[in-house]
């Protein structure tokens, strides 16, 4: 989890990533952070988010996005 | 010979008067509706005396943004686009030189209209796009136009820090989608994915291809470029047939490997630009489509938006570059050397643009438009502008041309053009900066800030994210103890881009 804060952190440093549940609703995260996330995902994770997990449901927390690494390493 | 480009929507309302000309996911527009209210916007600013001056446009992008522009053009008048996503800031910058008396905003962008500083009067697009039609002063205010009367200005990044308004008139853009639709093949069964913000003159390929051709656009949701499996359920849903999209968001989708999964099964005709295109990518889109058209568009906003094509009908080797091909019909590119001569044989040379398309200049700036707009330095004997656009080119063994490089810190972001000086001049601003240098990471697609002094980085984003558009701000900042020099003493951008 620390490893994803700190890319988000990178992106976006005055956002508050371990609190906030609507990065895609309120807009903060768009189409360029979704494709560099999903490149630095698979540098440092080791997985490939495939297409039909890039929803905006995976995305709109840290947490969600965590969730969906764990799963996908499993 | 048609003068003004409100003549392709008088056509095509009387052909197809009930066929939806723009629709998003909330509104329908038929060809009619549009005919009728921009009459009525037209006729509602020339009663109050609004004629041959700039009318601000700041409407969230929707169908009724397009009849919002018509409606300017049938005062008489030219637009000013604005769009939240340049950022407060810039918004300001812009109705500060373009000092526009009347400003169309909808229900999303007045009270913000109304919290900066605007002298100027807001109108409402729900009130005055269903007022009567005075078809008398619009007959006279069309009775009294030319081709070279200006039709818009959109707004360009400059490397000085303040934008640049590029500003077009009805001949160069009547010359350029002309063109573009033979190019595309576009006709009435042509049903447009629009990706490019209204803002830019990139959405003119939709928004007048629409009018001209009788087509259909439908305007995609942005946030569909972040979800590509939604996109292309969208494409499908709509039957979309034709796009003209920055390669990024080309990119999206099949780097993600969606096209495995799903095609945008009745896309024929596929054109893209304003960026380089990974061959690899270009490849999968091939494979999965091999049916398809794929047109490389290449040309700046200066001449009216596109001045080249290539149609990608071929396998391309991975270290070799898409040709920008060649100039549409009625222009010329010159390709001119150090010394201002045609470049020969393979040589590399200054792309410049000759032909009506060349757009009237920078607004109210005459200093910087007397600096790409020059005299053609093969023509001796008598006047003839040409642009220079700061690309650089040489023509392959097949008399292609090919965009090598720029010559000075342009760069393509996201499809955006962007003047890293813009960025570097806004950094500087920011306390406790003592110098800041922007170098593009080409490999990893960002745009790197590097600086020195004492303020902290999260500080200098939060700054740049209210001073310059969203595209616009660094994706990487990197604090220095110096930045590195080079024997002139100018900051060596080699040695910054090998810390990258």
């Amino acid at each position: 989890m620390e490893t994803l804060l700190e890319m988000l952190k990178d992106m976006h440093p005055e956002v508050d990533f371990e609190n906030n549940d609507k990065l895609i609703d309120q807009g903060i995260l768009d189409s360029f952070d979704i494709v560099s996330l999903i490149a630095e995902i698979d540098n440092e994770y080791g997985v490939t988010i495939p297409p039909e997990s890039i929803i905006p449901e995976n995305f709109n927390s840290a947490k969600a996005l965590y969730a969906l690494i764990e799963k996908l390493e499993d | 010979m048609q003068i003004n480009i409100l003549e392709y929507l008088e056509q095509t309302v009387k052909r197809l008067p009930d066929k939806t000309a723009y629709a998003d996911e909330q509104e329908k527009l038929s060809f009619l509706e549009v005919y009728d209210r921009a009459r009525a916007i037209g006729s509602y600013l020339s009663g109050k005396g609004v004629y041959k001056e700039p009318v601000a446009v700041f409407m969230k992008k929707q169908p009724a943004t397009a009849v919002a522009y018509f409606g300017a053009i049938y005062a008489g008048c030219f637009y000013v686009p604005l769009d939240q996503e340049m950022g407060l800031n810039r918004i300001e910058m812009i109705l500060e030189k373009m000092k526009p008396k009347a400003a169309i905003c909808d229900e999303s962008t007045a009270d913000l209209m109304k919290s900066l500083n605007y002298k100027g009067t807001i109108l409402s697009y729900e009130d005055i796009s269903v007022g009567k039609i005075d078809e008398l002063a619009l007959s006279s205010i069309r009775d009294n136009a030319i081709d070279a009367d200006p039709i818009y200005t959109v707004f360009t990044s400059g490397s000085t820090g303040t934008p640049k308004g590029v500003i077009a008139n009805h001949r160069s853009v009547i010359d350029y989608i002309d063109n573009l639709m033979e190019v595309l093949k576009a006709d009435e069964d042509t049903v447009f994915g629009n990706q490019t913000p209204f803002y830019l003159d990139a959405s003119l390929k939709e928004v007048l291809g629409t009018i001209k051709c009788g087509a259909t656009t439908y305007i995609i949701p942005k946030s569909y470029f972040m979800f590509p499996v939604k996109l292309v359920e969208f494409l499908n849903e709509y039957k979309i047939n034709t796009v003209c999209w920055v390669v990024t968001a080309l990119v999206i989708i099949s780097s993600f490997k969606v096209l495995e999964k799903t095609v945008p099964e009745y896309l024929h005709t596929i054109a893209f630009g304003s960026e380089v295109f990974p061959i690899k990518q270009f490849n999968l889109w091939r494979k999965h489509l091999p049916d398809a058209r794929f047109i490389n568009l290449y040309g700046p906003t200066e001449a009216t938006g596109m001045s080249c094509y290539y149609e990608a009908n071929r396998a391309f080797e991975l270290d070799e570059p898409i040709p920008i091909g060649k100039p549409f019909k009625n222009t010329q590119v010159l390709l001119l050397n150090d010394k201002d001569e045609e470049a020969a044989g393979g040589e590399l040379g200054e792309i410049c643009i000759r032909g009506v398309g060349v757009t009237l200049g920078y607004y109210d700036d005459l200093e910087r438009t007397r600096e790409a707009y020059v005299q053609n330095p093969t023509c001796k004997a008598y006047p003839e502008i040409i642009y220079r656009t700061g690309d650089l080119g040489r023509y392959n063994e097949r008399g292609e041309l090919i965009f090598v490089s720029r010559r000075d810190y342009q760069i393509k972001h996201m499809g955006h053009r962007i003047e890293l000086g813009e960025i570097e001049v806004c950094a500087n601003t920011v306390d406790d900066v003592e110098s800041a240098c922007c170098i593009y990471d080409s490999h990893k697609s960002r745009i790197v800030l590097f600086y020195t002094g004492t303020a902290i980085g999260k500080d200098i984003i939060v700054y740049l994210k209210e001073k310059l558009p969203r595209y616009m701000v660094p994706n990487h900042i990197v604090n220095l103890e110096a930045l590195p020099l080079t024997s002139n003493g100018k900051i060596d951008r080699i040695k910054l881009a090998d810390k990258i």
